[in-house]
């Protein structure tokens, strides 16, 4: 018997395989095209002198130590890592709106798509508007502060506020995504504990501090990494408010040089290293984020 | 991403329109405990008007600069520059809705966007459903080898690959065409690939193995029994998709550089450089207010669908 049902078996296994290959196929070749050909071509460009045109000529690690020598990649790095301030403000402020809203009462429909509409607006568009909410005279900005007697600043050419209105427009346009993500978070807290909490006579603050924190710990945590990740490729705000990289140089992000040095300057080898490095940064943060994401997770148990 | 910490959302909507009588609706993080139970429905209630009284600010600055936007869109060029502003334009000037259409490529941006958005996304969300119903339901050598190493892709920033796939794309004159934004989204996107695959788990594994004692082919029970079952994520996926194309603009902006290739993102953004310089913001925010609008109502329509599925997207990181 078995004799005869091995074979046969095996050849409906082989054809379900067959089919399966068939499937994935398309995604992979598509990674391998697109992602893994390219990335393994930056790594090997990033040791080259390559203007794009005629063919690379390698240079060793040159790219390398000429980029930590270079004032503007240093202050590109700089402002990029600068503007992720807004990440910690962002989450506070979500997390509290997506408190408001976990209330049982009237028009958290309404509010919830109010504060999603600039997370779906196309970037480009928002940071047109924005610039000119932004400018010195006419601006929607100082002509709200204008109402409560502040003179604002020229915000987009002054050096000291270039940074500062990035950062403002930047969670004003993110604020939705993670209250939502929040929001979902907390209704999935169990009543109980609150109920528990309660009980024993924890305030509202120690519920808060040793319940809501833990419990949405996980999206606290998946809204870093991505917004890490989002915020250090952070370009198009600041090519359409800023195109000349901001006063001296203040609003210049590193996939703005990047982008800068390879398609405008034809420094590919150059702007390869350093996309590379942004690669790396990227992966490191991601990296480090996971494991303190477990480590809490054991804490948690 | 690892799917272990999966916690489960349960669909917002409805738990949010279940009318909670007035004692029991006590909010997370707030409750307080030892009080009256006639006490607690008037701190309630006080808290529920200034919860929405905060909430009504904020989203007033939410909404300010959208309708900001909306507001200098109709105005005159002087008009633009009155103190106080007007909030309501005097007179309304509906022609520089008019006048967007002859001042720059706008229409043909709508139709490259359009072009560039709709082909990705159709043949792109095929490949990922077949992708996925592959990863979730069918035996295969390597599979978890290769999911996982799609995933790790998503690690890889488009910065890092875009000067290499510019030289591809450049070396067989495909720049300053729509091919390369188009190309690499027919092979598929691996977000999708993702969350199908993850929806289709919840889908008993009898149901293939059924058909497949009944005779169908691999390719019937994908288009006659996952397909329809995955449709609901499949069609919130579809959109998010969708948007995000319309919305993108870095790789428009390396690839494009002829007005009539542009796509809408990138014909705004000139509008903006080019009109800024002659004053005349009326028309850049009618041609932004334009290129908002499509989302806007895409999102207005399908709200549902469209949040429910990012509030699961958020949990199961």
């Amino acid at each position: 018997m078995s004799t005869i049902t091995r074979p046969r078996r095996s050849r409906l296994h082989r054809k379900e395989h067959q089919a399966a290959l068939a499937f994935v196929a398309i995604p992979v070749i598509g990674f391998l095209l697109f992602t893994l050909f390219p990335l393994l071509f930056s790594v090997y460009a990033s040791f080259t002198n390559w203007n794009g045109i005629s063919a690379p000529v390698f240079k060793g690690l040159d790219n390398y130590t000429k980029m930590f020598g270079d004032r503007y990649f240093l202050k590109s790095l700089w402002n990029t890592l600068y503007m992720m301030i807004g990440i910690p403000i962002g989450l506070v402020i979500s997390l509290a709106l997506a408190l408001a809203m976990n209330r049982k009462m009237r028009g958290t429909t309404f509010f919830r798509t109010v504060y999603y509409l600039p997370v779906i607006s196309s970037i480009a568009a928002v940071a047109i508007l924005w610039q000119w909410a932004f400018n010195g005279d006419f601006g929607l900005i100082n002509q709200g502060l204008a109402l409560v007697g502040i003179d604002g600043p020229n915000w987009l050419q002054d050096t000291a506020t270039v940074k500062p209105a990035l950062i403002i427009m930047a969670v004003w346009k993110g604020l939705g995504y993670s209250m939502l993500l929040y929001l979902a978070a907390l209704q999935s807290v169990p009543r109980y504990l609150y109920e528990a909490a309660a009980l024993d006579g924890a305030t509202a603050w120690q519920q808060f501090r040793h319940i809501t924190v833990p419990m949405v710990a996980p999206v606290t945590f998946f809204l870093i990494v991505t917004s890490v990740i989002g915020g250090s490729q952070i370009f198009v705000e600041i090519n359409i408010m800023t195109p000349t990289g901001g006063p001296e140089f203040e609003s210049a992000s590193i996939v703005w040089y990047i982008w800068q040095k390879a398609f405008d300057n034809l420094q590919m080898g150059y702007a390869s290293a350093m996309s590379v490095v942004l690669g790396l940064l990227v992966f490191v943060i991601t990296f480090i984020q996971f494991r303190l994401n477990r480590r809490n997770q054991f804490s948690i148990d | 991403m690892s799917a272990q910490n999966v916690i489960t959302t349960p669909p917002l909507e409805p738990s949010q329109e279940i009318p909670g009588g007035p004692g029991d609706g006590k909010p997370a993080g707030r409750a307080r405990g030892g009080r009256s139970s006639r006490s607690a429905t008037e701190t309630l209630r006080l808290g529920n008007i200034l919860t929405t009284l905060i909430l009504s600010v904020g989203a007033i600055v939410m909404i300010a600069p959208l309708a900001w936007t909306f507001s200098t869109s109709l105005k005159t060029k002087d008009g633009v520059f009155e103190l106080p502003p007007q909030w309501i334009p005097d007179p309304f000037v509906w022609e520089n809705y008019a006048r967007i259409w002859t001042a720059g490529p706008l229409l043909t941006g709508i139709q490259n966007s359009l072009i560039v958005a709709c082909s990705v996304t159709i043949v792109g969300s095929l490949a990922s459903a077949l992708a996925a119903f592959a990863f979730a339901k069918m035996r295969m050598p390597f599979k978890n080898v290769l999911f996982l190493g799609l995933l790790s892709g998503l690690m890889i920033p488009f910065p890092t690959l875009m000067i290499p796939q510019f030289t591809i794309f450049a070396s067989i004159g495909w720049v300053d065409t729509l091919l390369p934004l188009i190309v690499p989204g027919l092979f598929g996107n691996i977000i999708m690939i993702f969350f199908l695959r993850q929806f289709l788990n919840s889908i008993p594994d009898s149901i293939v193995e059924a058909a497949r004692i009944d005779g169908a082919s691999y390719l019937q029970i994908f288009w006659t029994l996952i397909l329809p079952a995955i449709r609901p994520a499949l069609a919130a996926q579809f959109i998010l998709w969708f948007m995000a194309m319309w919305n993108d603009y870095l790789a428009p902006i390396i690839y494009l550089n002829s007005p009539g290739t542009q796509t809408l993102q990138l014909v705004i953004a000139n509008f903006n450089a080019q009109y800024a310089i002659q004053t005349d913001y009326p028309l850049i925010m009618a041609a932004s207010f334009v290129a908002l609008l499509p989302v806007l109502v895409v999102f207005v329509v399908f709200q549902r669908q469209i949040i429910e599925s990012i509030a699961l997207s958020g949990s199961k990181g």
